[in-house]
């Protein structure tokens, strides 16, 4: 540069330089500022424009300003002397309001003109409010500027209820700081997970669970329908099931959206954001954008790392030497005191992903790395994130871990220990006195004298010295011993649930019930599930136990349940769905029939069957039907007649001595006061019964989970027959004298089965497993039926809610409604279903 | 430009892991997936193997596993995974301000040009 100077000013004369004009005094817009000042300080005659009346500051520490932890002074990245320094003139509190890109110029709220050679755009981000009725009530704020967090701590000051709507990243910080600000703070999400797009299930339910223990409600699943107002300030948040939390301030940190509007009115190519090239140039060469509000090779990015490598591409682009911005990846980290969380890439899974997780429930830490092709592909941490950066650096560049998969969970001082990578020498090396169960106090020494003594199986250890037998924390450690100590001679031990854990199904019901699990999430956690969130065999497994154990406490997790328990009938292969109404004891009189005749005239059915369980099954109903289907069947008294669940089908009857020369009891009447005792309930599998009323069994109840075969002098029971593939016949439970005995052995029985049988095991071979006599002595003890007749009844008051009559009523309509139609005609337009 | 692009109502209107069926006058049916992810993806709502309604499986991660015969289908690609083979018809599909948008030629597989005048 040899232009003439200017010597009052100390720099060249004001027309020789190119004027750059900054549109936005933010992270991105002075930082691209100061890397052309690094490369060529004398090129521009700079000036920036900025919307908020202050100097430039890092934005990512509002969070800390809000919880108290930081002053605005501290978080100042460029003072006015560093814009005076550099001859910048900063127009601060004047907001930009067009681009004249044929003159060349800006012009900005006050009217001031300001002429360019050169336009840089780095407008930032907009916060995404969310259309409902009372958006724009007073108290009602974003979390995007220092302005912002002025009106929490306003807020704050007073006390009182705060809603933050969003539970993502810059929703929870906010939730954070209002907190310690001394406010009852209920965070509002609408997905299931919080922060759903940077942590999966287990990460999310830890991070949930920390939250609430510390006084923070957390709503997930949870869709904002009105903001309440009184005298033109917030007074509530209103939910879309009616719920109602009082707030004094409501925060909403749904998302953001890039800010493209002058862009878009100066006619810049914009779609979700600005559009740039590599060089940060727009569709016109002598605009540049750069920050949150361009979109380059397709992506928009909400976090500052993005931006550094923006603006170095910038910088050397304007000062001729070109080098380019490829795209970023990103990671997350989750700026609340003593959360420690850590989340890069990808983690959605799919083909060809291996998931690699550890847990360890004392210490609650969580981490899970996601490898393909032996690259890392994405990383989940949580509660020990010391890690983070070394396998963000993995993926990053794209290394070949083959060599340290063994062990890359346990981090990098780990892995790259040489020796240590082997687990097994890493075990051989301990001392006989080092602890491997935390649990329950057994060391090294002990458990080798155990396996030494007998135990070659990871369950005989578990049964002899307890190692390992309560969270399986210290599994590995326990096989390490038993392949170290006794070579290649371990027995494998009994089949383990899934291949999501090291404990069987028996195993997981006794911790369930012992430690008190309570929630999917918490079970995985707890029991050191080697999967981030388990598989199709294990969560409707768990969902069961959990059903089972807590009754009236658990919620159900229609998540876990397969379609046909999601949609209360059957798929069938057509895709329509058969339904069932109940029939009580196969009874049935004119007003259901009418009902059923007209429901299959009604929607066509194109089949009506009777079935082998003495019901009507309506085939060729369409999902959208089934509400409307079920409306009608329950006008006429009938409810779900749950075909389509592992759960209690059909009580069989025959006609019984009411009408039968042979019958010796009302077998009808019993059967029907069965079923009506008896619907509704989950069960391992599907439940059958049956009620005959002689020996001649016309009700076939000797093929049946329950069968009553009645004589003269009282009640055969009998269990576990089965039909289908391998047929067999009941096993003779007791003989009871009595209806009512008859009914609470059947009720203290299915509790039994309910209790110990493992998910998807029908009667027949749970009681082959654990045989017979384990069944009778258990229900023979002292108290036994009574116990357990109780607690079936306790559970069923929660069951027996008719499913079909919540679903008609609108419950969960839109699993079953269209989103429209389209029509594709000319000048077409959407109907709404 | 905006003609481009069927408006097809919020976000909210499919719950997170689950899909919603869009008919399509003498068309194909579409299914709409909004995953745990919160990413949404639309595709015809036949599996490649006996055309199982898709918008009924069990949603996990980009996949969805047909409720008929459990085969696994990439939301992303469209693609039958595993050891089976078969594709389904993808629909691109853009979330703006809270709304989902798919593309309109691609929905009624007619060009743009003819909706625009
Ligand atoms: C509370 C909070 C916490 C965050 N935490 C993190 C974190 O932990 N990690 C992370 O990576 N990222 C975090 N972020 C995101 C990060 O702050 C942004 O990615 C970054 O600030 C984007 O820089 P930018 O320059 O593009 O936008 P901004 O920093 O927003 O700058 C844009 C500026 O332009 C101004 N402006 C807009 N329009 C005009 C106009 N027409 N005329 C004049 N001026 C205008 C705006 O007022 C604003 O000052 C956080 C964000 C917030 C709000
Ligand atoms: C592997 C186990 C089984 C499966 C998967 C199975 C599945 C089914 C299905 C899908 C239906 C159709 C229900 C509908 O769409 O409404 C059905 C009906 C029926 N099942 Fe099974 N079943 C099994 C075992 C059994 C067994 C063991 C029995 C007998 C003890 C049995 C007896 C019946 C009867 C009587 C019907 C009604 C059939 C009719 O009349 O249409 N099933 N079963
Ligand atoms: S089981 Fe006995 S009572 Fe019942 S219908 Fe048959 S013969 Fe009659
Ligand atoms: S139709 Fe989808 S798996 Fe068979």
């Amino acid at each position: 540069m040899n232009a003439p100077m200017n010597f009052e000013e100390g720099r060249p004369a004001g027309h020789v330089r190119e004027r750059l004009v900054v549109i936005g005094n933010g992270m991105a817009g002075c930082r691209a500022v100061e890397e052309i000042l690094a490369r060529d300080p004398g090129r521009f005659d700079v000036t920036i424009f900025g919307a908020e009346p202050r100097v430039n500051y890092n934005r990512i520490m509002l969070s800390p300003v809000l919880a108290g932890e930081k002053t605005f002074d501290e978080i100042v990245i460029n003072t006015q002397e560093w814009y005076d320094d550099n001859g910048i003139t900063l127009v601060s509190g004047d907001k930009v309001e067009s681009i004249d890109r044929e003159h060349k110029r800006v012009v900005a709220a006050s009217g001031r003109i300001e002429p360019y050679d050169k336009l840089l755009i780095a407008t930032g981000s907009d916060p995404f409010i969310i259309p409902v009725p009372g958006k724009d009530l007073d108290g009602v704020v974003t979390f995007r500027d220092l302005d912002d967090v002025d009106k929490m701590l306003a807020a704050a000051g007073q006390g009182g209820n705060a809603v933050v709507i969003g539970g993502g990243l810059l929703g929870l910080e906010a939730a954070h700081g209002l907190n310690l600000r001394g406010m009852d703070v209920t965070v509002i999400h609408l997905m299931p997970t919080l922060m759903e797009r940077q942590l999966d299930e287990a990460a999310g339910w830890l991070l949930k669970t920390e939250l609430e223990r510390r006084g923070q409600t957390i709503l997930t699943g949870a869709n904002t329908k009105e903001i309440v107002g009184k005298d033109g300030k917030v007074a509530a948040v209103r939910l879309e099931d009616g719920t109602e939390i009082p707030a004094s301030i409501v925060v909403m940190a749904v998302g953001i959206r890039p800010a493209t509007g002058l862009a878009r009115e100066a006619g810049l190519d914009v779609e979700r954001g600005i559009m740039v090239d590599d060089h940060m140039v727009t569709s016109d060469p002598s605009v540049l954008a750069v920050g949150e509000c361009v979109q380059h090779r397709g992506m928009c990015y909400g976090l500052v790392a993005p931006l550094w490598d923006m603006c170095r591409a910038l910088a050397d682009h304007v000062t001729e030497n070109p080098t380019g911005y490829e795209g970023s990846v990103t990671s997350t980290k989750l700026k609340v005191s003593g959360i420690d969380l850590f989340s890069a890439g990808d983690f959605s899974g799919g083909e060809g992903c291996e998931d690699i997780v550890m847990r360890d429930a004392s210490r609650g830490v969580y981490k899970r790395v996601i490898v393909k092709e032996n690259k890392v592909l994405g990383a989940v941490l949580y509660g020990d994130t010391a890690d983070g950066s070394w396998y963000f650096d993995l993926m990053k560049k794209g290394e070949d871990v083959s060599d340290i998969r063994e062990a890359l969970i346990f981090g990098q001082a780990f892995a790259s220990g040489g020796a240590l990578a082997d687990p097994n020498a890493a075990v051989a090396a301990l001392s006989d006195d080092a602890e491997i169960c935390g649990c329950n106090g057994v060391s090294k020494g002990q458990v080798v004298s155990c396996i030494n003594g007998g135990a070659h199986s990871l369950d005989a250890v578990r049964s002899t010295c307890k190692a390992s037998a309560s969270c399986g924390s210290c599994t590995g450690l326990v096989e390490s011993l038993l392949a170290l100590t006794l070579g290649g001679e371990v027995e494998s031990g009994p089949k383990t649930m899934c291949k999501c854990t090291s404990f069987t199904h028996g195993d997981v019901r006794k911790l369930i019930v012992e430690k008190e699990l309570r929630e999917i999430p918490q079970i995985m956690q707890e029991l050191h599930w080697t999967t981030p969130d388990g598989c199709a065999s294990c969560r409707p497994a768990l969902n069961y136990y959990l059903l089972c154990a807590w009754p009236g406490e658990y919620e159900d997790d229609q998540k876990s349940r397969f379609v046909n328990e999601r949609m209360h009938a059957n798929i069938q292969k057509d895709g329509t769905y058969s339904v069932v109404p109940r029939m009580w004891g196969g009874l049935t009189n004119p007003k259901e029939l009418r009902a059923i005749a007209d429901v299959v005239e009604k929607f066509n059915a194109p089949m009506v069957k009777v079935t082998g369980g003495q019901r009507l099954d309506i085939f060729g109903i369409k999902k959208e039907d089934l509400p409307a289907v079920w409306a009608d069947l329950n006008a006429a008294g009938m409810v779900s007649g749950h075909a389509y669940g592992k759960s209690l089908r059909t009580v069989k009857t025959c006609v019984g001595s009411e009408w039968c020369r042979f019958g010796t009891q009302d077998s009808t009447g019993l059967g029907v006061q069965i079923e009506r005792m008896t619907w509704g309930s989950w069960m391992p599998h599907k439940f059958k019964i049956a009620v005959s009323g002689c020996p001649r069994n016309c009700a076939e109840a000797t093929i049946k989970d329950f069968g009553v075969v009645c004589v003269d002098s009282g009640y055969e029971l009998h269990i576990a027959g089965n039909g289908g593939i391998k047929v067999r016949a009941t096993d003779l439970l007791c003989k009871v004298e009595t209806e009512q005995e008859a009914m609470d052995m059947c009720a203290a029985f299915i509790q039994f089965y309910r209790e110990d049988a493992w998910y998807l095991e029908r009667t027949a071979p749970w009681v082959e497993r654990v045989g017979l006599q384990y069944v009778k002595d258990a229900l023979a003890a002292e108290g036994a039926v009574e116990h357990y007749a109780a607690r079936f009844r306790y559970s069923q008051q929660f069951m027996q809610d008719d499913p079909w009559a919540k679903r008609a009523a609108g419950e969960h309509e839109k699993l079953h409604q269209h989103l429209a139609e389209v029509r594709p005609f000319p000048g077409a337009k959407m109907e709404n279903a | 430009m905006i003609g481009n692009w069927l408006d097809i109502g919020p976000v909210t209107q499919i719950e997170p892991g689950t899909a919603r069926t869009l008919p399509v006058v003498g068309g194909e049916e579409i299914a709409v997936f909004h995953t745990m992810r919160n990413e949404f993806f639309a595709i015809v709502n036949k599996c490649p193997h006996k055309q199982g309604p898709l918008s009924q499986g069990i949603v996990h991660g980009d996949v969805v596993t047909c409720p008929l015969h459990n085969w696994n289908i990439s939301l992303r690609s469209g693609k039958a995974l595993g050891d089976d083979e078969g594709c389904v018809p993808t629909i691109p599909l853009k979330v703006d301000a809270g709304r989902i948008y798919l593309l309109r030629s691609a929905v009624i597989g007619g060009d743009d040009q003819a909706e625009a005048a």
